[in-house]
């Protein structure tokens, strides 16, 4: 392990061994938070017993559905940006401002175009993710050194050919970015909008416990999403780090 | 190689005669009244070469300075097939060169390693699109990569390569397809003078193993002196030749004739043609 993953490590234990104590003493009432400790217990007991074995794979599904749509849709959306020069000029500006617009504002309309469920949580979830997409695609396209392309031609390339075996490859560490960021918008998008807009999944369930006074199944859901976004992120990272390791030149 | 050239103790210094006047037989590729203009949307157009007649003889080692901005690499794109001249025309072998001609390799400036495959499969990429079976794509790849000194990073990325290997892959990617003519656009400019001289060595190997025509451009006028069998000296933009230096230098050569009388002499006499384009280029600037 490196020294900052040591040091990360350490920052992170000793800030749960704070809380721990301090749920354990008392200096925290347990109506507000629970010990880490009877988090893990609480995760481990809605596992075993499977509560909410529903609820976990329906949010998981729409979170991997939102990802796979955002990704596909982004990608080929900013492939038809980047080569349309006009185009690109007109929406760039919008697509640097987007993120300033509060997206779950919009839940009306997707419920009346969806209903209540997995279909509207998906769109705001995508809508979320796809321009984290759409921009990794326009940085890897840009960012492909035009002497490979000048070697595509040499080699005899054809169009199919070189997007396939030059430009995609090429492009891949930072289109990887994207998928990363995908999946973080993905998870947001799904879990907060199951607050509102769900009869089922971990968000709703969480809300359910919150509104029931289910500290402890509350929490336990709430540890769930965390180790899970963190494990997902860990393994992007990993081979996020490993591609652009690939493009140092 | 079919060229007889006299010997390093007695190279001959001449200009040579009039390129025009390269026997049929030996033209390898020709430039006859070649123009290149730009002419950028909405900005003026810029005449950047010619109208330049250059003739490569088969199996020669041919270099080209100038000032920069000359149009020297423009030159070699329309050599590549890369660009099509405004005006004359281009061939290879006979023929008008329109598109990348089957038998041109080409290694550039930049690094045009594949950053995403091994350093075998970077030097086999090309060679795997032929027809050519699978043994002999591993007989030549290995030949490549064993000729050019990578045996030891075969597997290895070229991310985990020094600059000087990388270029070391292009040039082995190169070999493998057997070109016939090879095209070099300042192949060794981003790298220090120790190593430039070391991979002159590998080039004067290269060609003299292949007996393909190369055709160099660079901006040291000690890497031309050295590695060619002529030194094309262009103007300042529009490119032209402004003259044509034999160098005299025997086939088996290496980066030791650079502490030859002549090889001073010769650099010398680049310079002297070249000053006067450089100030140009300098006070167009």
């Amino acid at each position: 392990m490196t020294r900052e993953g040591i040091i990360r490590l350490a920052v992170v234990v000793v800030a749960v061994a704070a809380l721990e104590a301090a749920c354990r003493l008392g200096a925290i009432s347990p109506t507000v938070l629970i010990a880490p400790s009877a988090m893990v217990d609480s995760l481990w007991d809605i596992l075993v017993a499977g509560t909410h074995t529903e609820d976990i794979f329906v949010s998981f599904v729409d979170v991997l559905a939102s990802t796979a749509i955002a990704v596909v849709l982004g990608f080929l959306v900013g492939v038809v940006i980047h080569a349309w020069p006009a185009l690109r000029a007109a929406v760039e500006p919008l697509l640097a401002s987007y993120y300033a617009v509060p997206t779950f504002m919009f839940y009306p309309v997707f419920i009346i175009l969806f209903g209540v469920g997995s279909g509207a949580i998906v769109a705001i979830a995508v809508l979320l993710a796809i321009v984290s997409m759409i921009s990794a695609t326009l940085t890897g396209l840009d960012r492909i050194p035009p002497v490979l392309g000048k070697t595509a031609r040499i080699l005899r390339l054809g169009p199919v050919e070189r997007a396939l075996k030059i430009s995609l490859p090429a492009a891949l560490p930072h289109l990887f970015t994207g998928v990363k960021l995908s999946v973080a918008y993905a998870f947001i998008g799904v879990i907060a909008s199951e607050f509102i807009l769900s009869g089922a999944g971990v968000g709703y369930a969480i809300a359910y416990a919150y509104n029931n006074f289910e500290n402890r199944t509350m929490y336990g859901l709430m540890l769930l999403i965390v180790v899970a976004v963190t494990v997902v992120n860990t393994l992007l990272d990993t081979i996020d780090r490993r591609l652009q390791a690939r493009l140092r030149r | 190689m079919s060229l007889v050239r006299s010997s390093l103790a007695e190279p001959s210094l001449t200009v040579s005669e009039p390129i025009t006047m390269v026997p049929e037989d030996d033209h390898h590729a020709r430039l006859v009244d070649v123009t290149r203009v730009f002419t950028p949307r909405g900005r003026p157009s810029v005449h950047a070469l010619g109208p330049v007649d250059l003739d490569l003889r088969r199996g020669e080692f041919f270099s080209v300075v100038g000032p920069s901005g000359c149009g020297k690499s423009t030159l070699l794109d329309v050599l590549a097939g890369l660009s099509a001249p405004t005006e004359g025309r281009a061939e290879f072998e006979g023929q008008p060169i329109k598109g990348v001609p089957p038998g041109v390799g080409v290694v550039f400036q930049e690094d045009a390693s594949f950053p995403w495959l091994t350093v075998r499969d970077n030097v086999a990429f090309g060679l795997k699109r032929t027809e050519v079976d699978a043994a002999e794509v591993k007989r030549r790849v290995d030949y490549a990569i064993g000729f050019m000194g990578l045996k030891s990073f075969a597997d290895a990325y070229p991310a985990q390569l020094s600059g000087g290997m990388r270029q070391r892959v292009c040039i082995a990617r190169t070999l493998v397809m057997q070109p016939r003519l090879i095209l070099l656009d300042e192949p060794f400019g981003a790298l220090d003078q120790q190593t430039r001289l070391l991979m002159g060595d590998e080039l004067l190997r290269l060609w003299r193993e292949t007996g393909a025509t190369v055709l160099l451009i660079t901006h040291a006028l000690d890497e031309a002196a050295m590695l060619s069998d002529r030194v094309g000296v262009m103007s300042a933009r529009p490119g032209l030749f402004i003259d044509i230096l034999d160098t005299g230098w025997p086939d088996e050569r290496d980066s030791r004739i650079v502490s030859h009388p002549r090889f001073g002499e010769l650099t010398a006499r680049l310079w002297d043609r070249l000053r006067e384009e450089s100030l140009k280029h300098l006070n167009n600037d």
